[in-house]
């Protein structure tokens, strides 16, 4: 019989403890792949965030660390300055990477550090039950702005591509998003080149990922995914903020 | 007789640590240890090593904690408010079982405080720098000499232990300069470090750097485990220097500068007939509980000198388990004890003063 779909190389038999219709699962399966694709799973080290994707140490089949919350570009900087040979990531979502952990966001792009970064935004805290982050939308409810994220008092969202593309050194900053076929392929092809730029030594590459949170959204699956057109998309464009190859 | 060098507390720091094989320097810029970077600023690019000014002092332990995870030697310089900023970092360190070097040039506190020497950080780095039950490995400098030879030391036995180590020095220690007999260069550090991530090259399980266990049981056994190490420790690096203790009524315990104003102070006071010694604890943590202990049979009473409000008193309190009393001599904020200051504290203590 003929294979012809496998779980990749890259991702243990773990089984991932994320709540049906997240979207991690999707973008862990797809940094995997491009892992065996690119045949670095034996070089690469991955920093794990604080967040839903806290136990990614026990998905990816290469070697993994934890940080702190919002600590992994600094974390991510010491493996890299340590192993320059190495292929080093980190997988952030919009709490750790966008609120705590702004200043070692920033700093890293900044000092053109050559990692990859995965950023999830799904506009929420989800490990902790749903708090206002700060990619929330406008008038979004969640736990900490039950009446709506209201910026008079709660201010607007950051838009994390936009921002790093002010700075000099990044090589590659893109947002895509993985509700739709399309749209994975996409994210696919923009993880993939995140990988590649770093290792042909093209510094600091992040590929934010637009995804889901049904659990804290209070939608489902579908409606979730739907979601991400209506309300993200327009306060979070899609597209290539920054390729240094293509300028 | 090696050649000695002429030398800044600081600078010998740094050079001890390059000699003792640390490859990786990250900090940031704080009064009054900065002589510790500008010295990795100069020479680590000269020998392929790393220097990184962070973007704070919580990135720069963070980056220290990305090279441990690798299972290379790594370190990070600081003073108090600094320190304190690392300590969520150091906590992740211990937590995850990594080897690091930490040095604090302490000042006087609390807050921004001031730039002046102090020893106030003496609970903060003895205590377990950061949330939960841990300890790191604390050695006290009183020389230049000593700010090089228990550099090299600490970052061995933060390796040996997987733990981190910290330099609790202070702002005179760290200013100084005194003839160095620099350590001989060594390669101690294995690069066979089978839990590090460095890649698992598709020959073995994956390693996971990790401080987090959501399951309590397992937890409580993490716990248990680095306490059985932490005993070991206690037994086997505890590390004091005795001074006149043969004969001694009264004994100072004082580390670090403060112990070397005392010796002058006991210098005087054996002059004027005063049976005066001293406990100087290299190590404070693990504290030197048995020889306070053991002296505690022999003298009337222990005097503790120290730029802090009596923080270390404590700890002599309960090594000696108040058999004999422990009296305080301290200056804060920035000031330092003179010898006459002290001297003045051991003859009151010889006249009774104390009772």
């Amino acid at each position: 019989m003929a294979v012809v779909f496998e779980k990749p190389k890259s991702l243990t038999d773990t089984v991932f403890h994320y709540c049906p219709g997240c979207t991690h699962g999707i973008v862990h399966r797809l940094v995997a792949e491009t892992m065996d694709e690119l045949g670095i799973e034996g070089k690469a080290i991955g920093i794990a965030p604080v967040g839903c994707s806290v136990l990614a140490y026990n998905y990816f089949a290469c070697d993994m660390i934890e940080a702190a919350h919002g600590r992994a570009p600094a974390v991510a900087t010491g493996v890299k300055r340590a192993l320059p040979d190495r292929v080093v990531f980190t997988y952030q979502g919009d709490g750790d990477l966008a609120s705590i952990g702004l200043c070692e966001t920033v700093s890293a792009a900044c000092r053109g550090e050559n990692i990859t970064v995965i950023f999830i935004n799904n506009a929420i805290y989800g490990m902790t039950g749903g708090q206002m982050a700060p990619t929330s939308l406008i008038g979004q409810v969640t736990q900490t702005s039950p009446y709506g994220r209201d910026p008079k008092t709660q201010g607007y969202p950051i838009r994390i591509c936009e921002l790093l593309s002010t700075l000099e050194a990044p090589a590659y900053l893109e947002r895509v998003t993985v509700n739709s076929v399309k749209n994975v392929k996409n994210a696919k092809k923009a993880i993939k080149k995140a990988f590649q730029n770093q290792i042909d030594g093209k510094g600091f590459s992040l590929v934010e990922v637009l995804s889901s949170c049904p659990t804290n959204w209070g939608k489902t699956p579908q409606k979730a995914l739907e979601w991400i057109d209506e309300a993200m998309i327009p306060q979070y464009p899609l597209g290539v903020y920054r390729d240094k190859e293509a300028e | 007789m090696k050649e000695k060098v002429l030398m800044k507390g600081n600078e010998a720091i740094a050079e001890a640590a390059i000699l003792a094989g640390c490859r990786h320097y990250f900090g940031y810029p704080i009064t009054p240890q900065t002589e510790v970077a500008a010295y990795m600023a100069k020479k680590m690019p000269k020998i392929g090593g790393t220097f990184l000014q962070a973007e704070s002092e919580i990135a720069a332990i963070n980056m220290v904690y990305g090279v441990a995870s690798t299972g290379k030697p790594a370190m990070t310089s600081s003073s108090s408010p600094g320190i304190a900023l690392k300590c969520e970092g150091i906590s992740y360190l211990a937590g995850a079982d990594l080897p690091a070097f930490i040095v604090n040039v302490q000042r006087g506190g609390p807050g921004l405080g001031g730039i002046q020497p102090s020893q106030s950080d003496y609970f903060l780095a003895t205590r377990g720098p950061g949330h939960g039950d841990f300890h790191v490995l604390v050695f006290a400098p009183a020389s230049v000499q000593e700010m090089a030879d228990l550099t090299g030391r600490a970052l061995h036995l933060a390796w040996r232990y997987r733990m981190p180590a910290m330099l609790l020095a202070d702002g005179t220690m760290g200013q100084m300069m005194e003839p160095v007999a620099l350590p001989d260069e060594c390669q101690a550090f294995g690069s066979d470090n089978p839990w590090a991530a460095t890649g698992t090259e598709c020959r073995r399980p994956h390693n996971i750097i990790n401080s987090l266990e959501l399951a309590p049981e397992k937890l409580e056994q993490s716990n248990f485990a680095r306490f059985e190490r932490y005993a070991e420790i206690e037994k086997t690096e505890t590390a004091w220097e005795e001074y006149r203790m043969e004969d001694a009524e009264i004994c100072i315990v004082s580390y670090g500068i403060t112990a070397r104003i005392s010796r002058n102070a006991i210098v005087e006071a054996r002059k004027e007939g005063i049976k005066v010694g001293m406990i100087r604890p290299i190590t404070l943590w693990p504290f030197p509980k048995a020889p306070l202990l053991a002296a505690a049979e022999k003298v009337d009473s222990f005097l503790c000198v120290e730029m802090n409000m009596g923080q270390m008193k404590e700890d002599v309190e309960l090594a000696v388990r108040c058999r004999k009393p422990v009296d305080l001599c301290c200056r804060v904020g920035g000031m330092i004890p003179t010898p006459d200051e002290v001297l003045a504290h051991i003859r009151k203590l010889a006249e009774g003063g104390n009772k």
